[in-house]
């Protein structure tokens, strides 16, 4: 068996507004033919794979891979409920899933497999997977978003996938499922006047998208906390973290940003990387490069105590 | 119309864990019965026996677990049923329920929380999953489900905007509840499903219910447990509110789902003595099962 290898990424929203109701905003229309652009170049691959990593997927015992071969339920958004049901009957690689889990805790990482009847689907791999690949052509996986982890710790994650990829032989796709900027209106909003939250927020999430559609996508890895601090991030941007270190961890991509909208006030981007030999630009990096996982740092814990001889 | 009253509040936290523990036949899952949660258990179970002296109508839950960023959001199907999975620990918690809402209860108070200037919302969607914090909570006081119930969301004011923005937000929800239960003629049981300290550990043993792992994530979670139920027990109320910010800060309280607030509003800020019926931790978070008991003042004044 050939070595599997990242083929390509993408990042797309986190919510499903332009799946529920795309003709109730310009904005969300225009996302809904964007993806339609985005799954046309995802048919015309050779992948295998298309593996996600959602924000809207929240764990705490470490990382958690969808591993049921055939998720077949229905999913209500929290808030916008009043637009609908998404129903849902899905086609995951378990096989994936379990070795995926298997190349995490090679790294440290505490990591584990669910495969329930009826386990939740989040909202945002649901509708990601249902405007990218609405007839199940390609199997897909789904690794969970860990409240507490921070850049070490996702940075591992993405290289264990990495790892779990090229063992598997198979040509894969990520999608990092996240909104740029996140605030939210916290009122009802008409949707056809939907708009970035703040001036600031859009002009933070241009900056990021001029660098990814230059391909930068290291780059922006670096550059992820304060953009996270700037203009309230989608989880840190962790999404981005992942990516990147699954991807190698440099600037050889040609970046395409297929569209940019509000919704809700996020910033919703649909952006893909595909991998060249040119590497563009490159900043100063002041982030560390970590390998492997060593747990939490819980410095108010007691330690244990050494014997003294 | 008799008008409504709160009967009691109740602090009732929501680790599925202790569902779980439980055994409930409602839940897939079985558990080892090892112990590790045995003091929370037997806390819920000293609170069932005091309001079974009670004479109460319906449950009125406030639950992290439903978190909304357009506002507050209220169950508005007269009847649920299905399968809730924690998406967290689906491996603890894959419960099996059915439940009835006390919907006129639930627009009432959504019309009051708005007519106090907040965003409000009933959800009328019948495929809506009810979440396990609500279900939790609510089976660990009342396993019959013989009564129906309310449930709000979290809305997410605390980590959008600001702390005490979200706990101006809480008090107002919790005045609305109030009134609207008044308005109604209800006799209500308040749930505020909440822990208190809420650092999770990212790793579990291989028997979750394993006591020998079970401790606080460390002393400063603890001490400000401690405290937080000294002012609960001494019935300050209003300095616990004072001191709510620098709580939910330096303890990553789950107090910022704004759950506890809310009942505290609810009840008026009586300055009244709870009862802390236990104390306990799951998974390293600090959990307390309180009760403030209006109707005991009542008879006692």
């Amino acid at each position: 068996m050939s070595e599997g290898k990242v083929i390509g990424a993408y990042l797309v929203p986190n919510q499903a507004l332009p799946v529920l109701a795309p003709e109730a905003s310009p904005g969300w229309q225009s996302l809904a033919h964007s993806y339609a652009q985005v799954r046309a170049e995802i048919e015309a691959s050779d992948a295998d794979l298309l593996l996600l990593f959602s924000t809207r997927w929240v764990s705490i015992i470490g990382h958690q891979m969808q591993a049921d071969p055939a998720p077949d339920y229905w999913v209500v958004d929290e808030d916008f409920h009043q637009f609908g049901s998404l129903h849902y009957q899905l086609k995951m690689d378990a096989e994936f899933a379990s070795l995926y889990q298997d190349c995490a805790r090679a790294r440290g990482l505490t990591a584990r497999t669910v495969a329930y009847p009826g386990f939740p689907i989040d909202v945002g791999s649901v509708a990601t997977l249902q405007m990218l690949n609405p007839e199940n052509r390609l199997p897909a996986g789904i690794v969970s978003c860990n409240m507490y982890s921070d850049r070490a710790e996702t940075l591992v994650l993405g290289k264990a996938a990495a790892d779990a990829i090229r063992q598997s032989g198979r040509k894969v796709l990520l999608l990092g499922v996240s909104a740029l900027s996140n605030r939210m209106f916290g009122h009802w909003i008409e949707p056809a006047s939907d708009r970035i939250h703040s001036l600031k927020d859009d002009e933070w999430n241009r900056k990021i998208l001029e660098l990814l559609g230059e391909g930068r996508l290291e780059d922006v890895s670096q550059l992820a906390r304060e953009f996270h601090r700037q203009a309230n991030g989608d989880s840190k941007l962790k999404a981005i973290w992942w990516m990147a270190a699954a991807m190698g961890q440099h600037n050889h991509y040609r970046g395409r940003v297929f569209d940019y909208q509000p919704v809700w006030g996020t910033g919703a981007a649909l952006v893909g990387l595909q991998p060249t030999a040119k590497a563009e630009g490159g900043l100063e990096y002041d982030e560390d490069e970590v390998d492997v996982f060593v747990g939490d740092r819980n410095v108010l814990a007691p330690q244990p105590s050494k014997n003294h001889e | 119309m008799e008008k409504g009253r709160i009967i009691t509040g109740c602090l009732a936290p929501h680790p599925p864990h202790l569902a779980y523990a439980s055994n409930p036949q409602q839940n897939e899952p079985k558990a080892s019965g090892a112990g590790a949660w045995q003091p929370l258990l037997d806390a819920y179970a000293r609170l069932r026996q005091s309001l079974a002296a009670h004479d109460y109508d319906v449950l009125v839950v406030h639950t992290p677990h439903w978190k909304t960023r357009v506002g507050h959001h209220f169950l508005g199907v007269p009847h649920f049923e299905g399968l809730s999975v924690d998406p967290i620990f689906p491996n603890l918690f894959r419960f099996h329920y059915q439940l009835d809402v006390d919907v006129e209860l639930a627009e009432a108070i959504c019309r009051q929380a708005q007519a106090e200037g907040l965003v409000t919302t009933m959800m009328r969607n019948p495929e809506f999953r009810v979440d396990y914090g609500t279900i939790t909570s609510s089976h660990l006081v009342r396993p019959q489900w013989d009564l129906p119930i309310v449930a709000i969301s979290s809305a997410r004011t605390y980590f959008d905007y600001s702390d005490e923005v979200g706990e101006r937000e809480m008090l107002a929800l919790g005045r609305a509840t109030q009134h609207a239960i008044e308005a109604t003629g209800r006799k209500a049981l308040l749930l505020a499903s909440a822990s208190l300290s809420h650092r999770h550990f990212t790793e579990e043993p291989e028997d979750p219910e394993d006591p020998s792992f079970e401790h606080i994530y460390n002393p400063n979670q603890a001490q400000w447990d401690q405290h937080v139920m000294e002012l609960m027990r001494q019935g300050q109320t209003r300095r616990l509110l004072e001191e709510m910010p620098d709580f939910i800060a330096q303890s990553v309280s789950e107090c910022r789902d704004g759950s506890l607030t809310w009942l505290l509003g609810a009840l008026g800020q009586a300055e009244i003595p709870a009862t802390i019926h236990g104390y306990g931790t799951v998974i390293g978070t600090g959990n307390a099962v309180v009760e403030w008991d209006l109707a005991a003042q009542e008879v006692g004044a």
